[in-house]
Parts: C-alpha cells; sequence; structure tokens
C-alpha cells in the first residue's frame, strides 16, 4: 500500500511561505493499492493536486469522507474526475440521523455554495453510506468506526493482506476523561487503531492550548502519542494541524511532545507530498 | 476487550460529571459500567467489581417493588429500556444491597440508540427518596 499525504492542515487552508514546508491544504490522503486501485481520504484542497497525479488510464475511484465539515469536502467540487464521463467515482461517508449522504453533500454542492449541482455531475457517480464494514474496496479492506468528534464522524482502518492504515483526522478521545488514556476497551477510535502500521492522527493543539478549545473535535499532540501507545501502532503521522501553527512552531511542538512522551515508535509530523510505503 | 461505541464512550464521560447515580449496560443487560455516586449508593466499588453480567447483579443490588407502590409503577425501567427501547420511571422500588442495607429509590431507564437506529445499551439513574 502506497500512502501520500496531499493536504495535512486542519481546519482552514492556509497557504503561503510560513507553512511551505507542512503544507497548507486541507485533508487528503491518497491510497494505491499494489493491484493500482485507489482510493481517497477526505476530500480537502489537497483533493485537487491528488487528481493531477491520478494514474492514465485509471476508470474507478473511491473517495471515503470522515465527516462532512467543509474543511474535509471543500475539495470536491474541484475533483476532477467528477468531471470526466469515463470515470466511476464512489463517495463514501456518513448519513446523520435525519438526512443522508447525498442529501448532506447537496447543501455544499449547490447554489448559492457552489455552481455545479451534484447530480450534474458527468462522471458515474454512486454514493454509499459508510457500514461499520470490513468492506473490500479495490485492493483493500476498509473498516469504518463512529469516533469522538462533533457532528456523525468516522475513522477508518484499511488493511491488505500486508499492511495496515488508520486514518482518524479529526478526533477527540480524550473528552471528558478526567485521565487519559482510559482503557481501550473505553478509548473512542481504538479498535479501528489497534497495531496498525501507519496511524494518521489528529494533533491539531499543544496541551496549552486544548483548554480553550475542549469539545471542538480535536486533540492536542500529547494526546495523539498517547492514543497512538495505547493502540499500540508502529508509527504515527501527526495530522490535521492547526491552521494558525507556522512551521517552525510545528516542528517546536512536536518536538516537545515527543521530548515529554519518549513514545517506542516513530513520529514524523504529516507534511504535504510525504509517501509512505507500507507491506 | 472490544471498545464500546462511541456513544457509550461519550455516556460514561457525561456520568463521571453528575452528581445523580447512574449505571450504564449493554445491550444484554451487562453492567458496563456506574458512576461514583452509584459507588457510593451501591457501596461497592466499579474498580472492585469490574462489568457484571445480568445475572450477577442480584448478588449486588437487589430490587423489589415498594409495597406501597402504585399500580402504574410495575415493570423494571431497565426492561422496558432495553425490549421496549423507551423510557420509564419507577416511583416507588426498594434497593436492598449486598450488605442489607435497604433504600427507598425512584429509577429513570432510557435507551441508548445510535444514529444509524440500533439499540446500544440503557442508562439507569437512581434517585434516592428521603421518605415514604
Amino acid at each position: 500500500m502506497n500512502v501520500t499525504l496531499y493536504g495535512v492542515r486542519g481546519s482552514l487552508a492556509t497557504p503561503g511561505p510560513l507553512t511551505a514546508r507542512y503544507g497548507g491544504n486541507t485533508s487528503c490522503v491518497g491510497l494505491t493499492g499494489a493491484d493500482g486501485s485507489v482510493v481517497v481520504l477526505d476530500a480537502g484542497t489537497g483533493i485537487r493536486p491528488l487528481a493531477l497525479e491520478l494514474p492514465k488510464g485509471l476508470t474507478r475511484v473511491d473517495v471515503l469522507l470522515t465527516h462532512l465539515h467543509m474543511d474535509h469536502i471543500l475539495g470536491l467540487g474541484f475533483f476532477g474526475p467528477l468531471y470526466d464521463p469515463r470515470m466511476e467515482v464512489h463517495i463514501w461517508g456518513p448519513a446523520s440521523a435525519t438526512l443522508s449522504l447525498e442529501g448532506r453533500l447537496r447543501r455544499y454542492l449547490s447554489p448559492p455554495l457552489f455552481p455545479v449541482m451534484l447530480r450534474d455531475v458527468p462522471c458515474r457517480l454512486e454514493l454509499h453510506h459508510v457500514v461499520r464494514g470490513p468492506v473490500p474496496i479495490g485492493g483493500f479492506l476498509v473498516t469504518a468506526g463512529r469516533v469522538c468528534h462533533p457532528g456523525p464522524t468516522v475513522g477508518y482502518r484499511i488493511e491488505t493482506g500486508t499492511a495496515s492504515l488508520a486514518y482518524l483526522p479529526d478526533h477527540e478521545p480524550a473528552l471528558g476523561a478526567r485521565r487519559f488514556p482510559l482503557e481501550p476497551e473505553w478509548t473512542s477510535g481504538f479498535d479501528l487503531a489497534r497495531g496498525v502500521d501507519l496511524l494518521l492522527h489528529d494533533a491539531q493543539y499543544t496541551r496549552e492550548e486544548y483548554p480553550r478549545h475542549v469539545g471542538w473535535g480535536h486533540s492536542t499532540i500529547h494526546d495523539a502519542l498517547a492514543f497512538a501507545r495505547l493502540a499500540g501502532v508502529k508509527h504515527l503521522v501527526p495530522f490535521h494541524h492547526d491552521p494558525g501553527r507556522e512551521d517552525a512552531a510545528l516542528e517546536a511542538a512536536v518536538e516537545t511532545a515527543v521530548r515529554d512522551v519518549h513514545p517506542e515508535f516513530s513520529v514524523t509530523p504529516a507534511a504535504e507530498g510525504a509517501r509512505f510505503e507500507l507491506g | 476487550m472490544t471498545q464500546q461505541p462511541v456513544e457509550m464512550i461519550l455516556a460514561r464521560q457525561l456520568t463521571g460529571y453528575l452528581s445523580v447515580p447512574v449505571i450504564l449496560v449493554d445491550t444484554a443487560g451487562t453492567v458496563v459500567f456506574y458512576n461514583e455516586p452509584a459507588e457510593r449508593m451501591l457501596g461497592v466499588r466499579f474498580e472492585e467489581t469490574g462489568r457484571i453480567e445480568r445475572e450477577e447483579t442480584d448478588r449486588l443490588v437487589e430490587l423489589s417493588d415498594d409495597p406501597t407502590a402504585k399500580p402504574g409503577d410495575a415493570g423494571h425501567p431497565l426492561e422496558i429500556a432495553l425490549e421496549e427501547r423507551r423510557p420509564a420511571h419507577a416511583h416507588r422500588l426498594m434497593l436492598r444491597r449486598s450488605d442489607r442495607v435497604r433504600l427507598q429509590i425512584e429509577v429513570t431507564a432510557f435507551p441508548l440508540i445510535g444514529q444509524e437506529g440500533k439499540l446500544l445499551g440503557a442508562v439507569v439513574m437512581f434517585w434516592e427518596r428521603p421518605g415514604p
């Protein structure tokens, strides 16, 4: 499984020289399987450059949305395959208690917010409500699970025969916990992340920032490390960087957390363009 | 141990901040958590018991109808919550702890139903009644 990060920023795209090293595009990750199948995780602004790198001749792509906050769907209307009649695009995501995935996406992909209606895109479009799974998608086995974040939100575990990845870009497992982490049974996202080769996990805040953002659905870098340790992952990639975190501050914040926690696993802050080969 | 659904995890976090005794049960009626006020009421800490299977709960606590109960109080709120998926309240129940202490209580139970419409468990709240 090849993993490429196209957008790692949380909440708001932040282009500019001060974020050039880690990147300013919002959440989007591309996965390529050994059989050539392509899965896209979230449709933040990073999905536009991802589309430019899709292999020629590809006829199907699956987009797995964790939730429908704007930073995770803003790029969807600019996703090239939607406008290619030869392409089959499958979008997976959570419904709400009262609206289907299609109904929820239409709120963005319709006037006045967007000029093109979802029903008018020329590709062969299929929408799927996520199920817990595991569900085979191309060469991947995908398991979804609801996680602690405001509104219907899932995380994903993606496996092949030889590799595993967990993607929890917006996740606040420490919410309300008097100590964190609790036991695995009582930790949101644990089953998804258990023992994976690579964990992409929310690390938006520092410990000093978190008290002003409790309940907003995001983790501290320290909590991301603690969660990764509890889940026994091999490699943690702190993800969904705060839009106000410039490159130098981001590196310093991650270094501080690593120095405090002494993780027994690798830690690599998410950077646009980074590639990981698993399995 | 399999991870609990996130709705149950959030319910547990909430109960940790309440002053009312609360028990969380799963769909099988197994007690999977109770908070500190419930520990005080039951006379035993959750760390000591851990999860309690439905058939074992009688060893910890016994609920019986208060002799002064009204006809409308028939039925166990927890069973109604789990089996009929609706909230229920009993105004007059007697709770007998393992140390034989008896308490007059009211019980409220309601089902936890996730966004997919799936029953995940129930929340049971206990209200001590000071007098007859």
